[in-house]
């Protein structure tokens, strides 16, 4: 019925991309430093990604369809 | 001490599953009530069965273990639980809609009744079954661990085969639902626990940097790569997606999602499951909790080294930081978290079992035959998976997983692309898709001698170390595209189910007044 919209239904899981590069992709995080309270970057970046990819899903969760 | 409440906890929760039988008590006489708990599971109690299910005890084992002597590669798990869910958000929700449309109780049966190809249904089945025996048999393994450090290693074995007979006991008789309320107490136990080590073991280390200080720096980090050679950068990323890409594809996995109550419980649990990713990414620095406390040279632990390798770590690191009734209670939690992954594995094989391998030779008679055939193989799983830790060296054990891993993944296109491609595949291009990933993957796991799980591809002159799994698949994959045209002509392979099954339903009305067409109209 409404192409558009469903077109920008679509769109939004391309925010899912996100994730993928930003925790798949070893040269963006394989560092010592900046390390936070004595966690190396490598570790505690990966870890935060767990509450941000989480928010990513929610807000696709809310605009879907 | 440990011992005893040890005992306690274990023994209260078989109990809990064998009890379950009376719970929401309808009849256990139909397939869907006996596995799937009549997919009415709700949001809550969700969480914990398929975060229970998917977060198992090997891998509280494992990961920790492969940080302790692999160093940072091992930390690959925590990407792995990362991407998994906007895989579990996009895809599962799809075949929850159709399987409750048609009345699927397994994977097998969707591509059966999505492509009229009862071959390339059986060739999935037999595919999650032989991937799940080896990963019953390391749940075994994992509890194997905690038995020998509590040194319950009498008389061959003995209380790990009466634990995992009453395993299969409260399995055939109560089903998903014993499954459900067990992870209810894995759940509490296991953060309860995790959550006091990650703040106690670290005070006795001098903090969160003070652990670290004492690790290796050539473990801290992945070795760099080159232009030319990708090393492990590649390994990780492809370890990490591959793994995802497998995880929802195993039968416990489908099985422990498949009951949930709507699309919307799966969608929520892609939101909610990552509290269990954080867990784990604690608990597998505890393997670096464990190299800087250097349990490895205590004479105390030399014994459990010797015998389970770097898999003792935990437990070796639990033993020296904590008092006795806190150990008791710390390896309950592992220990229960064995039977919540056993149990729906050996529910979910068997319903492949009944559903997709017994009706290729003959029909069931009544849904209650059906249902009784369901649970005396599920019993047989759980058997087979303990002749299976009995008969075959650890190694070998893990070795297998690591094909079943492989093997699984092959089953991508067929389970999951499918859902969204409705038109790009034909179940014989996906059959032989499937036979070209699971000849070229075991092929490449032979070629390194099972030294294994990454397969150096080149190309244009650059080195890319690559999980076996992900390189096997995109050979399916663009085996399975390329024959498609070839086979429409004369694949005949009916589709029962309809384009409007795959349709999203909405799940939170959106309506926004004033502003018509900003819903969809359908």
């Amino acid at each position: 019925m409404n192409d558009g919209n469903i077109k920008r239904g679509h769109q939004i899981y391309w925010l899912f991309v996100i994730p993928f590069i930003a925790v798949l992709f070893a040269p963006l995080f394989n560092y010592k430093e900046p390390s936070l309270g004595g966690i190396p970057f490598f570790y505690w970046y990966q870890l935060a990604w767990i509450p941000v990819s989480v928010f990513i899903t929610y807000f696709i969760y809310r605009r879907e369809g | 001490m440990a011992a005893s409440i040890f005992v306690i906890l274990f023994a209260g929760t078989i109990a809990v599953g064998f009890l379950s039988a009376r719970w929401k008590q309808t009849s256990l006489a139909s397939l869907s009530e006996w596995s799937l708990a009549g997919r009415s599971i709700g949001p809550w109690i969700s969480w914990f069965l398929v975060g229970g299910d998917l977060y198992t005890a090997y891998t509280f084992i494992a990961i920790p273990a492969l940080l302790f002597s692999a160093g940072a590669l091992g930390f690959y798990a925590i990407p792995y639980t990362i991407v998994c869910y906007p895989l579990l958000f996009l895809i599962l929700p799809k075949l929850w809609q159709v399987a409750q449309k048609h009345g699927y109780v397994t994977g097998p049966e969707y591509v059966r009744g999505r492509f009229g190809n009862r071959w390339l249904a059986l060739a999935i089945g037999i595919t999650g079954i032989v991937a799940t025996m080896p990963y019953i048999a390391l749940q075994l393994v994992g509890t194997q661990v905690i038995f020998g450090a509590l040194g319950f290693t009498f008389g061959w074995n003995l209380p790990i085969v009466i634990s995992f007979l009453l395993l299969a006991g409260f399995s055939c008789f109560a089903g998903l639902r014993a499954s459900a309320l067990i992870s209810i107490i894995k759940g509490v136990l296991i953060f309860a626990t995790v959550l006091v080590a990650i703040v106690v073991i670290p005070m006795h280390l001098g903090g969160y940097a003070g652990f670290f200080a004492k690790v290796d720096p050539s473990k801290l980090l992945l070795p760099a790569a080159t232009a030319a050679n990708w090393g492990q950068f590649s390994a990780y990323g492809t370890l990490a997606l591959g793994s995802a890409i497998a995880l929802f594809l195993y039968p416990h996995a489908l099985t422990g999602l498949l009951s949930a109550a709507s699309a919307n419980v799966i969608k929520r649990n892609a939101m909610t499951l990552p509290a269990f990713t954080l867990l784990l990414g604690f608990v597998a620095l505890l393997g670096f909790m464990a190299l800087a406390a250097g349990v490895a040279h205590d004479p105390a632990f030399a014994e459990g080294f010797r015998q389970y390798g770097a898999s003792f770590a935990v437990p070796a690191i639990i033993m020296a930081s904590f008092p006795s009734w806190f150990v008791g209670v710390a390896f309950a939690a592992i220990a229960i978290g064995a039977l919540v992954p056993a149990s729906i594995m050996a529910i979910g094989s068997a319903n492949i079992i009944v559903r997709d391998v017994w009706t290729m030779f003959a029909p069931w008679r009544s849904e209650a035959s059906e249902a009784t055939a369901a649970k005396v193989f599920a019993a047989l799983m759980v058997v087979a998976g303990l002749l299976f830790m009995i008969l075959i060296p650890m190694k070998d054990v893990v070795n297998f997983q690591l094909l079943g891993g492989i093997w699984i993944s092959q089953t991508f296109p067929a389970l999951a692309l499918s859902l969204f491609w409705r038109r790009a595949f034909t179940g014989w291009g996906l059959f032989v898709g499937w036979l070209v990933g699971v000849v070229s993957g075991t092929w490449m796991v032979i070629s390194l001698g099972f030294a294994g799980s990454v397969f150096s591809v080149h190309v244009f002159g650059v080195t890319i170390p690559s999980y076996i799994a992900l390189v096997a698949l995109v050979l399916n994959i663009v085996v399975s595209f390329v024959l498609t045209p070839f086979l429409r002509t004369v694949d005949k392979g009916s589709d029962e189910t309809a384009d409007a099954d795959y349709e999203q339903v909405r799940h939170v009305p959106s309506t926004v007044p004033g502003t018509p067409g900003l819903r969809p109209a359908l």
